[in-house]
């Protein structure tokens, strides 16, 4: 349809946050407006924000549930700082988000909702439409339930039901906006109600009123359009980091030949791993829904002793229930993937926000010394990857390893550009079949290169041994409480994780390689760090960075990574844990830049700390 | 399960391990009971796990020539559900205590016990801790002085028979140590059960609280004291079966034989659906003391958690085919870019 005095403006990026309550559909709204995106060409980067209560008080401000994008021509790292566009469905939504609205934003409002009811719930005083707060900003009131009930008039549904519709206004709306076809949309809504055709009629009819709202009020003729991004040719799909590390674990455990066990127990941000595993039981994957977050650990290191590789995976508080039997899983050195989604702690803390505070808990929370590797994603596609890592080391090692993600990958997306499933390493492990010496099988004779123990798994003959958490004899692994054995095997132990810094990824140096300055980091805050980095470089200002994947051992080039720096800076969503474990191993006077709000850093947020620092 | 015969002599289920026991426990017995039926249950030893939590009887996995797990206290039947579901091939043979399971483990016990894991769970009960000297246990009886108890213990007992039945086992028996044929027939029992079993050991430490079953044991009382419960047979016991359990109103009791009509008599019957009665017969006795049953209480027939979730990745298979990677990447939707 030609539409008179339509202009369209081509932008390289834009960033839309849609907000309402958590009922309203918000996160879907974004799915899919994302989606679409993803399958036009651009490269994006998502933030979903909801609460911990599945449905809080309508209409108040704990209620409020969000969903960013950031959608752009080129390659982003991030969902973007602050959106140019703000959806917000109820006064609550606006009075939580406007003040990350960018400056002369584009602001829409659902202006039915903005009734003095509700606007009292959200902490109004006065109307904020009203008071002159939304001066500065280019404020769409759009009637969306009204045009939802007008459109959905012909269809036999109850009053509810038809309201549940308006999010398809919003979406139908910011697709006319943004140029984008609703046919993704349509055929999704029509493969999702397919055994409720007036449902999914009703839903699609909703979303064409709001992109005709959109060719009708000349208000929104000016549109936007964000181009193709020029990504590394390749196949792409979207990714968020909880499928992202469902399906490294799946590919680690085909490419060792081994069946997956994933024991858990249902937790926030960490459940979807768990959903996301039983579906897949075609690929032999074996998920154990546990009575409490110690069986499940505990049955995860049966299934290793029977020879599966063994997941299990949890949240914070769930990691201190495994601590015991991690311990197990070390001392019996059986391969054993501990998965770790971090959110905002301590105890219940900010279950669905996302913080890095279980650093120091990951390497140091067990009884007794016991080291273990720790790999950390630094992105939901990365997550991949780390998964796969993960296995690699336990299986190679007999150690267990935990694997540190946060709700920040878990929940968000971005475009991943497909690996060639052949060209995946094979994963090795210490399967044996037959005696070790003449004299007999010895289950604690180690490899003389990695110092692992060889794995004889039940049904084998002739292999009948017994491990337990009791002091092991090196050798023959039978209880021992000998003085010199237990310093001798505590050591060993130590020496296997250590030796492990030799096979891995080297740490790698990113920007100005001749600057004075190195920003460290790891985990998610990955992009925002780069994208800092990258616009300090454009500014001119000599900086670099540097991201560990490996907490433990270090790269075994990190010191000489270091060394070539005046002065270090860690950013960390917690209160310096990298920091501390830094300073002590390198004996560098590093500064942190840290936060535990239960948000991420912004890419701005860390280009002007890292600036102001650089400048002191 | 392997069907092919295997017979071992007692030694080759033994390990080289020096059995470190005090002398005169009651686990000395009840591992040669086991070594004994293990040797001629016809099951390959590799084919055989034993899985143990912490304390005393905890040790047995080191004694057996057979793969084993000596884990962490309590989580014995979690650790074994892992073997048992990874490997529905193997023979897994839980050990634990009145401590490690009823204590520590409860959880793990009753969740075991309600998935019907294709595991057998042997628990020891000597109620008390034995490996760390001498503590009242939830099986020690009300009033028990104990170095932690000083005063007596004020806590009611648990009933490990009402606790499994409770807890929807598809198996529940009873032995003691020192009725070797007895615990024989049991093994032989849960070993051919389809699902977890749950056997309970009376087991006498004689260090800590020696003599704790002798009611049912010394000559003098034993027959007067033990309810032997087989299946088929009329429950009578005592002395020329002067004493037997009737079922009024759906509640087991002890009467005097000779008052009762002998249809009365209650004929046992391990495969009742209903545990209502098994449940009853386990209410006769609130530990060692008096006329206590022994025998199976409960053997019925139900899926098991083992055969189950293998069904479902069976069927996966079936309708999906075999997994393969390249699909699986692709299963959300891609885009090329060139």
């Amino acid at each position: 349809m030609e539409i008179e005095n339509k202009t369209v403006e081509t932008i390289p990026a834009i960033t839309i946050r849609f907000a309402g309550d958590s009922g309203d559909g918000m996160q879907l709204v974004g799915t899919r407006f994302t989606d679409t995106s993803a399958l036009f060409g651009n490269d994006l980067a998502t933030l979903p924000a909801f609460p911990a209560e599945i449905r809080a008080p309508q209409g108040t401000i704990a209620g409020v549930s969000s969903f960013q994008v950031q959608i752009a021509d080129f390659d982003i790292l991030t969902p973007g700082d602050n959106p140019d566009v703000l959806v917000a469905m109820n006064p609550a939504a606006l009075k939580a988000h406007l003040h990350d609205l960018a400056p002369n934003g584009m602001l829409i409002l659902n202006e039915d909702a903005f009734e003095e009811k509700n606007i009292t719930k959200a902490g109004y005083k006065v109307d904020p439409r009203e008071s002159g707060e939304l001066d500065g900003y280019r404020v769409f009131q759009v009637p969306m339930e009204k045009l939802t009930k007008e459109a959905l008039e012909e269809f036999d549904l109850p009053g509810r039901a038809v309201l549940r519709s308006k999010n398809m206004i919003a979406l139908g709306l910011i697709s006319w906006t943004f140029n984008r076809p609703l046919e993704d949309t349509e055929n999704w809504i029509n493969d999702k109600f397919s055994k409720l055709p007036d449902i999914a009629k009703a839903n699609i009819k909703a979303l064409k009123t709001g992109y005709n709202f959109g060719i009708t009020v000349e208000a929104f003729h000016h549109t936007y359009v964000v181009e193709k991004a020029s990504l590394p040719p390749g196949e792409y799909t979207n990714i968020n980091g909880n499928i992202g590390l469902s399906w490294g674990l799946i590919a680690a455990a085909k490419k060792a030949d081994l069946d997956l066990f994933y024991g858990s127990y249902p937790i926030t941000p960490a459940s979807d791993i768990l959903h996301e595993l039983s579906k897949h039981k075609n690929f032999n994957v074996i998920t154990f829904q546990a009575e409490d977050e110690i069986a499940a650990a505990a049955a995860s290191v049966g299934a290793s002793f029977t020879g599966k590789l063994a997941v299990t995976g949890t949240s914070g508080p769930g990691l201190a229930l495994k601590s015991e039997t991690i311990s197990l899983a070390l001392s019996a050195e059986l391969p054993l993937v501990i998965v770790n989604v971090q959110r905002g702690g301590p105890s219940t803390g900010l279950p669905t926000k996302p913080e890095q505070s279980d650093l120091m808990f990951a390497l140091y929370g067990r009884h007794g010394e016991s080291p273990l590797p720790v790999v950390a994603a630094k992105s939901p596609s990365h997550a991949f990857y780390a998964a796969y890592e993960a296995s690699r080391l336990a299986l190679k090692y007999m150690t267990p390893v935990i694997l540190l993600s946060d709700n920040y990958v878990a929940t968000g997306s971005e475009p991943w550009n497909l690996p060639d499933i052949e060209e995946l390493n094979k994963l090795d492990t210490n399967i044996i079949t037959k005696l070790n010496t003449e004299d007999g099988f010895l289950p604690f004779l180690r490899n003389i290169d990695t110092f692992a123990r060889p794995w004889a798994l039940p049904g084998t003959p002739g292999l009948e041994y017994r491990v337990g958490g009791l002091e092991k004899e090196e050798g023959t692994g039978n209880v021992s409480y000998d003085a010199a054995n237990h310093q001798y095997m505590t050591d060993m132990r130590a020496w296997k994780i250590s030796n492990i810094a030799n096979d891995i990824d080297k740490l790698e140096i990113h920007g100005d390689e001749s600057a004075d300055t190195l920003v460290l980091g790891w985990g998610s805050t990955y992009g925002g760090i780069t994208q800092a980095v990258n616009r300090l470089n454009e500014k001119g200002v000599k900086v670099a960075s540097a991201h560990f994947v490996h907490l433990n051992p270090f790269p075994d080039n990190t010191l000489e990574v270091i060394s070539k720096f005046k002065q270090v800076i860690i950013p960390e969503l917690n209160t310096g844990q990298l920091l501390k474990l830094v300073r002590e191993a390198f004996l560098v006077d590093a500064r942190g830049i840290n936060k535990v709000s239960g948000e991420t850093f912004t890419a701005q947020e860390l280009t002007d700390k890292i600036e102001e620092i650089i400048n002191e | 399960m392997s069907k092919v015969p295997v017979t071992y002599k007692r030694t080759d289920m033994q390990s080289d391990q020096e059995v470190k026991w005090c002398p005169g426990c009651g686990d000395y017995t009840i591992l040669a009971s086991v070594q004994n039926f293990m040797a001629e249950m016809g099951i390959s030893k590799e084919k055989i796990v034993f899985v143990s939590g912490i304390g005393c009887a905890a040790r047995f996995p080191y004694y057996m020539n057979t793969y084993g797990v000596h884990s962490i206290h309590g989580r014995a039947p979690a650790v074994a559900t892992g073997v048992s579901v990874s490997n529905p091939d193997l023979s897994v043979w839980v050990v634990s205590g009145d401590g490690d399971s009823l204590s520590i483990g409860g959880n793990h016990l009753i969740h075991a016990l309600r998935k019907n894991v294709n595991i057998k769970i042997l628990m020891f009960n000597n109620q008390i801790y034995g490996l760390t000297k001498g503590q009242y246990s939830p099986t020690s009886e009300e009033g028990k002085k104990t170095k932690s108890s000083p005063f007596g213990s004020v806590e009611m007992p648990l009933n490990p028979m009402s606790l499994a039945l409770g807890a929807e086992a598809s198996f529940v028996a009873r032995t003691i140590d020192m009725d070797r044929d007895l615990t024989a027939g049991i093994l032989e029992e849960a070993k051919n059960h389809k699902g977890s079993a749950f056997v309970e050991i009376y087991q006498n430490c004689n260090v800590f609280n020696d003599k704790a079953f002798e009611q049912l044991t010394n000559k003098e009382t034993k027959v007067a004291n033990r309810i032997n419960l087989v299946h088929g047979e009329k429950t009578v016991f005592g002395e020329d079966g002067h004493k037997a359990v009737v079922i009024r109103n759906g509640i087991a009791q002890i009467v005097d034989t000779k008052d009762v009509d002998e249809s009365e008599i209650y004929v046992h019957n391990i495969h009742e659906e209903n545990p209502s009665i098994a449940f009853s017969l386990s209410r006769l006795s609130h530990g060692p003391y008096g006329p206590t049953p022994l025998g199976v209480f409960r053997k019925v027939q139900r899926d098991t958690y083992t055969e189950e979730v293998h069904g479902q990745i069976d069927m996966a298979k079936e309708q999906k085919g075999e997994g393969e990677l390249d699909k699986l990447i692709r299963s959300l939707g891609t885009w090329d870019v060139s």
